[in-house]
């Protein structure tokens, strides 16, 4: 009895040891503190400028969030794929052509990746690109206006995520399909007869030089796979890009278990300068297909939107040598070339190493037909994963999905499930440091990452979740930027911020290369848009049947005309507001109530076109929302909206302001 | 008159010419919206710079509207000027005492008369304001400074000769000095 007695004491104390034991054991977490001088290298003084430009994609607001780094300050919302009430853009008249597609309107995307134009494999500070993931789209933005220029489709492409990588000079930028679909000449087939019927479209996007305008030049016609990510070459591999796939399964149906069955999938290598040359040949075939091509003229103020007819497209299949597969393990997501060209580092999110790839290998891989038949009928070589491999990162961490490099040889990997950045040598690919990020890490950006010669500096990472980071904002929360010094050693986080949307994606650039360009205001003179009113003297409201075009102008501090009579229920009034201020910073805008679309915010010497529908006979104030001025306040005028029988004739005043006869 | 003279008497020729092609007068207006401020040139027959913001922003006050248009003087003054300025190198050709004086003579009356000038047409629009102006502080005034500075509501008000008055100036000085050289010369010769 005691002897038992005894023997439970023992037992507890045992447990209670082992307890211990454990909670002793429990891995440290690691510090949340930011490195002790982290506030001063990040304070940029009031009145100072940043650094650096950082632009992040908005993911599903569909827009382009520019900060400045370090300070992580939001700088400005540039409105792409998505309707921005706050200026109008995709209200506008104007501007409504911009988000057109050949679907019709489509006011919103998913945007995913921002790209930076290059020139010899640097940042060049003139355009950047962004795609649309939803209905297939790429945009360009110039970087002078921080506007949206120029938006073009993509015809036979469901998913537009592989996109929009550009080759070391801009040549072109690419898309494809994350979503693999029948060709759209042929696509009302049974979804289970993917294997036969449904295509990817490698779409290579000419990129004018001097202009930047794109054309789609021609697509590659290559297996029904699932096209994730992108990279041009550079250097000895610039005529390459390398595209990561994955449910090379083929699987169309919960592809979460069937698109993760095969051991490797592939890195798609692709020699577009090969393709450039078979198409200049007048190989291509010319397909029928419809895609919007939308472009923005800076003369005009306006978008026009054209739906464009067909497109060349290359069976790769039919002309050896312009794709080969390496294998890569496990559903990889990113496919990054180094600073030299040489190396491609490839991520399988759900594997336990990161490959390196030697581009010189692969070449000598494809010359001596290093292939190996892994069971698929895509007539397209696989090349050995030994005969390619440099080597691989052994135990990286859990979900690795993307790579950057800096300029002093290391490169930095994104773990999306251990929430972490890892530093490892690229030479010898041993682990120098690791970082946590809060939390669940999807890419992360050095400035310049993937560029010949990186900025560095910092390593930004883009968080996809933040739960407990910040104040609470109810269910729906924001994500995350995380500044990271990668000058020492080891890594130091500085600063942790707030963006806008999902941070998918983010480039940066040295601001000088930016700030250099930019455009202060439009000049009057070069305004070329048909509605125009240049001066005072122009302003006039003009009846055609049912239609009224108000010209109206905007200087401080009032409108012209402010006082307007004559227009019936059943009319359609156009007002075309042209800021006629000729200096930096005064914008001014024009709202009208009752409108069903949005406000106009002008900037000085552009024309800007509300469309307005009365809805009722009432007398309707518009006035203008932008604090323009000591007397913004009066900036507002009266439009008399009287029954559709009334025979009252349009009039119109300015009123009697002798100030304002200047 | 000695060569010496007659050279540097050609030399304020040339800084007179090079008036042709450089403004004289400048005002600068600074406020805290304006940080990198505002400026006008006055050349000898045309106003530049930031006209049309300046006329913008002084339609709140009632100010009238700066119109190149509107001054007589930029008319005329590039004909006087011509002619002082061939009396500069006639004088310097010649080396005729008396054309010496008539020169000085030129030049500080070409001086004096600009400045009261400008000083009338600061005060006409300073203080000729429209009586519906906008923003009418009781006895307010905003004439620019004929020369300095001086603060008129938010902005700051400067006016300075530019390039081209400072050369005019230097002239003035070097005929003034040579005549002053020149009489000393007489005086001690006679």
């Amino acid at each position: 009895m005691k002897m038992k007695f005894n023997c439970l004491w023992v037992a507890a104390g045992i447990t209670v040891v082992t307890a211990m034991g454990f909670s002793g054991c429990k891995p440290g977490k690691v510090s949340q503190e930011a490195d002790g001088d982290a506030a001063e290298k990040v304070y940029v003084a009031p009145g100072k400028y940043d650094e650096l430009y950082m632009f992040a994609s908005g993911g599903f607001s569909g827009q382009i969030a520019a900060y400045g780094l370090p300070s992580g300050r939001l700088l400005k919302v540039i409105p792409v794929f998505s309707q921005n009430p706050e200026n109008g853009y995709g209200y506008s008249e104007e501007t409504k052509p911009m988000l057109n597609t050949s679907h019709g309107f489509v006011p919103w995307d998913d945007t995913h990746h921002p790209q930076l134009s290059k020139t010899n494999g640097q940042d060049d500070g003139r355009w950047l690109f962004i795609n649309g993931n939803n209905t297939p789209r790429i945009a360009r933005i110039n970087l002078a206006t921080f506007k949206t220029e120029e938006i073009i489709e993509l015809p036979n492409v469901g998913g537009n995520h592989a996109s929009p990588f550009c080759t070391e000079n801009t040549e072109y930028i690419v898309g494809n399909t994350r979503f693999s679909v029948p060709l759209d000449a042929n696509s009302d087939v049974s979804i289970d007869s993917y294997k036969q019927n449904f295509k990817g479209a490698a779409s290579f996007i000419k990129v004018d030089k001097d202009k930047g305008t794109m054309n789609l030049a021609f697509q590659l016609v290559i297996p029904g796979f699932n096209y994730d990510l992108a990279r041009a070459g550079k250097g000895v591999s610039k005529d390459w890009i390398f595209f990561s796939t994955y449910n090379t399964e083929q699987a169309n149906t919960m592809l979460e278990v069937n698109a993760s069955q095969r051991d490797k999938d592939f890195v798609m290598a692709v020699n577009w300068r090969k393709a450039e040359q078979l198409i200049a040949q007048g190989k291509g075939k010319k397909v029928p297909a419809r895609y919007a091509h939308n472009v923005w003229n800076e003369e005009t103020h306006s978008a026009t939107s054209t739906i464009k007819k067909d497109v060349l497209m290359l069976d790769v299949k039919d002309y050896p040598g312009i794709v080969y597969y390496i294998p890569c393990p496990k559903s990889p997501h990113g496919a990054d070339v180094d600073p030299s060209g040489e190396y491609i580092v490839a991520s399988g999110k759900l594997a336990a190493v990161i490959p390196v790839f030697s581009f010189k290998k692969m070449l000598k891989a494809i010359e001596s037909k290093q292939f190996e038949d892994q069971g698929l009928e895509t007539g397209i070589p696989v090349l050995k994963y030994a005969a390619v491999l440099e080597g691989e990162v052994e135990k990286p961490g859990l979900g690795p999905l993307h790579t950057e490099f800096d300029s002093e040889g290391y490169a930095y990997t994104s773990m999306f499930v251990s929430s972490e950045i890892v530093k490892w040598k690229l030479s010898t690919r041993e682990i120098i440091d690791r970082i946590p990020t809060y939390y669940s890490i999807g890419h992360l950006s050095v400035p310049g990452g993937d560029n010949k010669k990186p900025y560095g500096k910092y390593v930004v990472a883009l968080n996809k979740i933040t739960k407990d980071r910040y104040l609470s904002t109810g269910p729906e929360l924001t994500q995350s930027a995380q500044l990271i010094d990668i000058t020492g050693n080891k890594m130091k986080l500085l600063l942790d911020f707030p963006t806008i949307g999902e941070p998918h994606y983010a480039q940066s650039i040295p601001a000088a290369l930016v700030t250099k360009n930019q455009v202060k205001f439009f000049k009057l003179e070069d305004n070329y848009h048909p509605y125009v009113a240049k001066s005072e003297k122009d302003a006039r409201v003009v009846r055609k049947g049912n239609r009224v075009d108000v010209y109206m102008t905007a200087i401080r501090s009032h409108l012209a005309p402010d006082n307007i009579e004559g227009i019936k229920l059943g009319d359609e009034v156009y007002f075309h507001l042209t800021n006629l201020e000729q200096d930096w910073d005064v914008p001014h805008g024009f709202a009208v109530k009752g409108a069903n679309t949005a406000e106009l915010l002008v900037m000085p010497g552009e024309t800007a076109t509300l469309k307005w529908v009365p809805d009722r006979v009432a007398m309707f104030p518009f006035y203008c929302t932008d604090f323009c001025s000591a007397l913004h306040q009066e900036m507002s005028g009266y439009i008399r909206v009287s029954p559709k029988s009334s025979t009252l004739p349009i009039s119109y005043k300015i009123g009697e302001n002798p100030i304002a006869k200047k | 008159m000695k060569k010496k003279s007659r050279i540097i008497i050609a030399i304020s020729g040339l800084l007179l010419l090079s008036a042709y092609f450089l403004p004289l007068w400048q005002i600068i207006l600074e406020a805290p919206q304006y940080p990198e401020g505002l400026g006008l040139k006055i050349w000898l027959n045309n106003i530049t710079g930031n006209v049309d913001q300046i006329n913008g922003l002084n339609h709140y006050i009632g100010m009238k509207h700066i119109v190149v248009e509107d001054f007589i003087e930029f008319k005329i003054v590039p004909y006087v000027f011509t002619a002082i300025v061939l009396t500069a190198f006639l004088t310097a050709t010649i080396g005729n005492k008396k054309l010496l004086w008539f020169l000085f003579i030129l030049l500080m009356s070409f001086s004096v008369v600009g400045l009261v000038d400008f000083y009338l047409w600061e005060y006409d629009y300073g203080h000729n304001l429209d009586p519906k102006a906008a923003i009418k502080v009781p006895g307010m005034s905003y004439q620019p400074p004929l020369i300095g500075y001086k603060q008129l509501l938010n902005f700051l008000a400067g006016s300075f000769p530019d390039i081209g008055g400072v050369f005019i100036s230097i002239a003035v000085i070097l005929v003034g000095l040579t005549l002053f050289m020149e009489r000393n010369i007489k005086s001690l010769t006679s």
